[in-house]
């Protein structure tokens, strides 16, 4: 089934998160999703709108809604999770006749009417699926050990987002799992990063993707997957300033966009999955993973050619417990 | 231990205020502290959030209003979402930094740099200019050092656009007119909870 949906990609996708807008429009195409931009889109106002006020913010969102409605596009997915709270904020809010007159006022015209917004997560878990990506796997992310990291917005307030649960999302690890990788127990999936303090306030930015990073070392991840552009900067730019404010060693932790294994998996080009852009890299921790893949095979193997080969003995020593099983039954 | 007279700095009108911007209820807040258990952002705060709370419900402005805190949420949502009272606790917070702007309290100055250059940019250029916003904050910051180091990682990753990626000339001053609009002023607060955002709370 063909999914076709408006695409606001935000403002990072053009430079710091360049690689999950590649990565992201890849997979989609790759699985049947057909994202059409949003004409002449500008910036959803993002955190620093609604801190400063809710009515700013709502017409700086609402424009592009208006824009999306304009081209005919009743839904509209984003990969920027920030982006999202403030196009669906707009879009709740605008039912409320003060608040949109207000907004009305900013727009210097009509507001839009209602406007379906969805994360490219959800799109793909819930309009795609795990099996139908499966199906199209051609290279498993097999023994790879990933940590799979939400960050605060995607679920959350769940009254607004509607997706996932808000405590402990598990659609990216659905997605991963379905191309092959192995999810690691997580325990901060939605525990914020520090979100936009890395610049006013390195020191409490630090701090909070410090515990990020350690819990899934700990863990035992290979890499930690992201959905958002500022998550990823965080954990992964920031990853030396984080380290070095907790008195550690380098994490040496990669933190790839879930977009970019997806496409790794999917068999997509090298161009598509964008690697290269990752500061700390990836590869050695796919070489890793490989690796660990094929031990797990060979040693497999091993064990089954031991079986085969004493098969007599074990059939006559499985004989007695079958049939004690039997009379259980 | 600082003392409180509740009585004759009660500020009824500011209660009603936060109430009315935010579309809140906290008379429902029982102060089970659940906000503030879930808070990262604690560690930071010179007030845990469920006091900010306690502040606003005893109409306690001055000090609602000049707390760090306000200015240290990043509106993660975790005490909205885990507020067995359904009170958005981040939107409280949200009104509240907006009424300390409006009154030139900025107790974390570069966060309002942060902010404010943020907007500034996306006024002028219609979406953000992210290398032209880090050199800005980096000036005004009076850090100029903080984030050097990372440029080259970036340089080299074709992360750092030169030049800002600009929609149409149309949309740019569609933007700067939302700007220039909301710098004119706005009405006081008149909006009631509607059936929209009643419904969304449950």
């Amino acid at each position: 089934m063909s999914v076709r949906l408006g695409y606001y990609p935000g403002c990072s996708q053009g430079s710091s998160a360049a690689e999950y807008d590649i990565s992201t429009r890849a997979c989609c195409k790759a699985l049947d999703v057909e994202l059409v931009d949003v004409p002449d889109w500008t910036c959803c106002g993002s955190t620093p709108a609604h801190t400063v006020d809710h009515h700013l913010a709502g017409a700086l969102s609402a424009r592009n809604l208006r824009q999306a409605e304009g081209a005919g596009l009743a839904s509209v997915t984003t990969p920027c999770p920030s982006c999202l709270a403030a196009l669906k904020t707009a879009d709740l809010h605008l039912a409320e006749p003060a608040f949109r007159t207000e907004v009305e006022r900013l727009l210097g015209g009509p507001a839009p009417g209602h406007v379906d917004c969805k994360s490219v997560l959800q799109v793909l878990y819930e309009q795609i699926g795990a099996e139908a990506v499966t199906a199209k796997v051609k290279k498993p992310l097999a023994g790879l050990r990933v940590a799979p990291y939400y960050g605060c917005l995607l679920s959350r307030p769940p009254a607004l987002m509607a997706f996932d649960d808000p405590e402990n999302p598990v659609s990216m690890d659905a997605l991963l799992r379905a191309c092959g990788a192995e999810i690691v127990d997580f325990a901060y999936k939605t525990e914020c990063c520090g979100a936009a303090f890395g610049m006013p306030r390195l020191d409490v930015m630090t701090r909070l993707s410090a515990r990020i990073l350690g819990a899934a070392v700990e863990a035992g991840a290979d890499c930690v997957a992201v959905a958002c552009p500022l998550c990823q900067m965080n954990l992964d730019l920031r990853q030396g300033q984080v380290d070095s404010a907790a008195g550690r060693a380098a994490s040496n932790l990669p933190v790839p966009y879930f977009t970019q294994l997806m496409a790794l998996a999917l068999g997509l080009s090298d161009a598509d999955a964008c690697l290269n852009k990752l500061v700390v890299p990836l590869e050695p921790a796919l070489a890793k993973a490989a690796a660990r893949a094929r031990e797990a095979a060979a040693a497999k193997a091993a064990k089954e050619a031991a079986k085969k080969q004493s098969k007599p003995a074990a059939a006559d020593a499985a004989k007695p417990e079958a049939e004690k099983e039997a009379s259980c039954a | 231990m600082k003392t409180i007279d509740l009585e004759s700095s009660r500020d009824t009108a500011f209660m009603d205020a936060v109430a009315c911007e935010s579309g809140q209820e906290l008379k429902s807040c029982y102060q089970c502290g659940n906000c503030t258990a879930g808070c990262v952002y604690t560690h930071d705060y010179d007030l845990p959030v469920h006091q900010v709370i306690r502040l606003v419900q005893l109409g306690q402005k001055e000090q609602a209003l000049s707390c760090r805190s306000i200015w240290l949420c990043a509106t993660c949502q975790a005490c909205t979402t885990r507020c067995p009272n359904n009170i958005e606790v981040a939107r409280v917070m949200d009104v509240l930094r907006h009424m300390a702007r409006r009154q030139g309290k900025t107790p974390e100055r570069l966060v309002k740099t942060f902010a404010d250059s943020f907007l500034k940019s996306v006024a002028r250029h219609g979406r953000v200019f992210e290398a032209g916003l880090a050199m800005t904050f980096a000036i005004k910051s009076g850090k100029p050092m903080q984030d050097a180091g990372l440029g080259p990682a970036m340089l080299t990753r074709g992360k750092l656009a030169f030049a800002p990626h600009e929609p149409s000339n149309q949309a740019k001053t569609e933007v700067a007119g939302i700007f220039d609009r909301f710098a004119a002023g706005k009405p006081a607060c008149h909006a009631e909870p509607t059936a929209a955002t009643t419904e969304a709370k449950q």
